[in-house]
């Protein structure tokens, strides 16, 4: 076994619309894998369907090594939030823990260790009802921690966290990881998942559009070299040079865009030089994971 | 299936369904035993449907159960929302994707879920039991009402054999809830359909054409408490009953195992 998880073709049809179409990809073991896609495109479905909650109409997928047709024989070992917090409002966040640990056959003493992991140690004994939303999520964080998983499967954990339970939760993930813990995790939080996954799978309106590592996805991005000249009077022909030497390039703000990677730079800084233009700043940037997003799903 | 069970009893532990349930439970109980007994000497009715039960009545060993099982159809009820709710709350809360991958197996969590109900309905007929039989004996000196023939073998197996009846129907209405409550996935629908048919349509149905009553499911289950009645056999109404829940639930289990888990 390599992959913690691994789908081939999987796909769900709901009446006449395709939630998921043949999707394949593979999330190795031992690794972060972050989940994007704009909202419908089917992250969630797919999620469903990795925990046995709905039955793919086609396609095969195995989690842990075994089929996703037999749940039971991985999920023991599998912590999940699916589409946010789910708990019964008048338990208390510890009670509510306890069900699944009951449930689950997990000792109840990890819920103590647990609700102090998440921040939630001092309000463990009130009801769910009076939580706040960010509360809400961490105690659904803390359940999906509940079997001590080696595959931890969450649908934006972060959503409604405030900066730094933002922050903990990166901690969190980027610990469990260390440790040997295989995350596959769906975000909208774009910076958040380029810090910690190392790779990515992206779909858009059902289909995988990506999968692999997330260098390899940023790096087939162009980068962009943003040059200033000493005087603006100069930006276009800054734009000419950088064309004539067959790089696309456009006026934007003052500064001259140039696609190219940093190592032209110093190519570009003598040829302006030579054409008797001093740069105020030349500085080369690599496409961010949201600018990637945004170019790859057209959104 | 016994985690689950566990894990559900959890749940039903939760101080303001089980304190106000119980409290409701005794009250009634404690109520219609009460009216029995302070107007055993009034001539006028004071049993089930305006019957008349005499001192006299209640002096042979039947008096001591009869308090006991009058509240059956009610305790009935109880079983039948607290489940209907039990089971469809699962959809409304969307808790049932948890319990699904604490639980893959639907087949279990179903058995938990309902031997949880069983331990509930046990619950409910016993306090049912300790109340109506304290309040029988402290008001029978009061209803002129002797208790001698209560203490007697005969009182004693008739006492065990109303508390399996008594549970049966318990039993039935809780299961009859639940099946609703699979079916609708909302406790709203799945308690008010339960209530409305129960308590209301088949009291109609049996009022206007009595011939219907062998057919009802709520007035079968509440026969199996009375042990029978003139009408309609005690064995019929087993059969019946378990005919009706026997197909009913195997419908809705076989829903819950197929259907798909989307909220
Ligand atoms: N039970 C269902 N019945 C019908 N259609 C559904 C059902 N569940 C999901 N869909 C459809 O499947 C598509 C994918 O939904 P899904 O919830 O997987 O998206 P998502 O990627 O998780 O979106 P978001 O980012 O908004 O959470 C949507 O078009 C949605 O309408
Ligand atoms: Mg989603």
């Amino acid at each position: 076994m390599t992959s913690a998880i691994s789908v081939t073709d999987l796909t769900k049809v709901y009446g006449e619309r395709s939630a998921l179409s043949h999707a394949t990809f593979e999330v190795p073991l031992g690794t972060v894998c972050g989940f994007v896609g704009p909202n419908g495109s089917g992250k969630t479905t797919t999620i469903r369907m990795l925990l046995g909650l709905i039955t793919p109409t086609g396609g095969t997928g195995t989690v842990l090594g075994e089929s996703i047709l037999h749940p039971e024989r991985y999920l023991p070992k599998v912590g999940a939030m699916i589409e946010g917090p789910a708990f019964y409002p008048g338990l208390s966040g510890a009670e509510n823990l306890k069900v699944l640990a009951s449930l689950g056959g997990f000792p109840s003493a990890r819920v103590a260790t647990l609700l102090e992991k998440v921040g939630l140690a001092d309000r463990g004994g009130s009801k769910y009802k009076t939580y706040s939303l960010g509360m809400k999520q961490r105690l659904g964080i803390a359940a999906a921690l509940l079997p001590n998983p080696k595959l931890l499967v969450l649908d934006e954990p972060t959503n409604g966290l405030d900066p730094s339970g933002i922050q903990e939760v990166r901690n969190l993930i980027k610990d469990l990881a260390s440790e040997g813990t295989s995350v596959f995790v769906s975000s909208h939080l774009l910076s958040e998942l380029e810090m910690i996954a190392e790779s990515l799978v992206m779909l858009r309106e059902g289909k995988v559009l990506f999968a692999g590592r997330t260098q390899d996805l940023l790096a087939a991005q162009l980068a962009t070299l943003v040059a200033e000249p000493e005087f603006s009077v100069d930006l276009n022909k800054l734009v000419d040079i950088a064309i004539r030497h067959g790089h696309e390039a456009s006026v934007e703000a003052g500064t001259v865009h140039i696609v190219a990677d940093a190592e032209w730079g110093a190519t570009f800084n003598r040829l302006a030089f030579n054409a008797g233009i001093t740069l105020s700043a030349l500085t080369a940037t690599q496409a961010t994971l949201e600018e990637t997003f945004f170019e790859m799903t057209g959104e | 299936m016994f985690n689950v069970m566990r894990a559900e009893l959890r749940k039903l532990r939760r101080p303001t369904l089980l304190v106000s349930t119980i409290l409701v439970v005794a009250a009634l109980t404690a109520l219609f035993t009460s009216i029995v007994y302070l107007r055993a000497n009034s001539g006028q009715g004071n049993g089930q449907r305006g019957e008349i039960i005499s001192p006299a009545i209640l002096s042979q060993a039947a008096g001591l159960v009869y308090g006991f099982k009058i509240v059956s159809f009610f305790l009935g009820i109880t079983a039948l929302c607290v489940f209907a709710s039990q089971t469809a709350q699962e959809y409304t809360l969307g808790t049932l994707r948890n319990l699904l991958v604490r639980q893959p197996s639907r087949m279990k969590i179903l058995s938990g879920k309902y031997l949880s109900m069983v331990i509930f309905a046990i619950a409910l007929v016993t306090i049912d039991a300790i109340v109506a039989i304290s309040v029988s004996y402290g008001l029978a000196p009061h209803a002129k009402v002797t208790t001698t023939a209560w203490f007697t073998s005969a009182a004693l197996s008739l006492l065990g054999r109303t508390f399996v009846n008594v549970l049966l129907t318990t039993i039935a209405f809780g299961t009859f809830g639940m099946i609703l409550g699979l079916l609708f996935r909302s406790p709203i629908s799945a308690i008010s359909t339960g209530v409305i048919w129960s308590l209301i349509l088949e009291t109609i149905l049996a009022g206007v054409v009595s011939s219907t009553q062998k057919w009802l499911p709520g007035q079968n289950f509440d026969n199996i408490a009375q042990g029978g009645s003139l009408t309609v056999s005690y064995k019929w109404s087993m059969g019946i009953s378990a005919a009706y829940l026997v197909v009913g639930f195997t419908i809705v289990a076989l829903l819950f195992k197929r259907r798909d888990v989307a909220n």
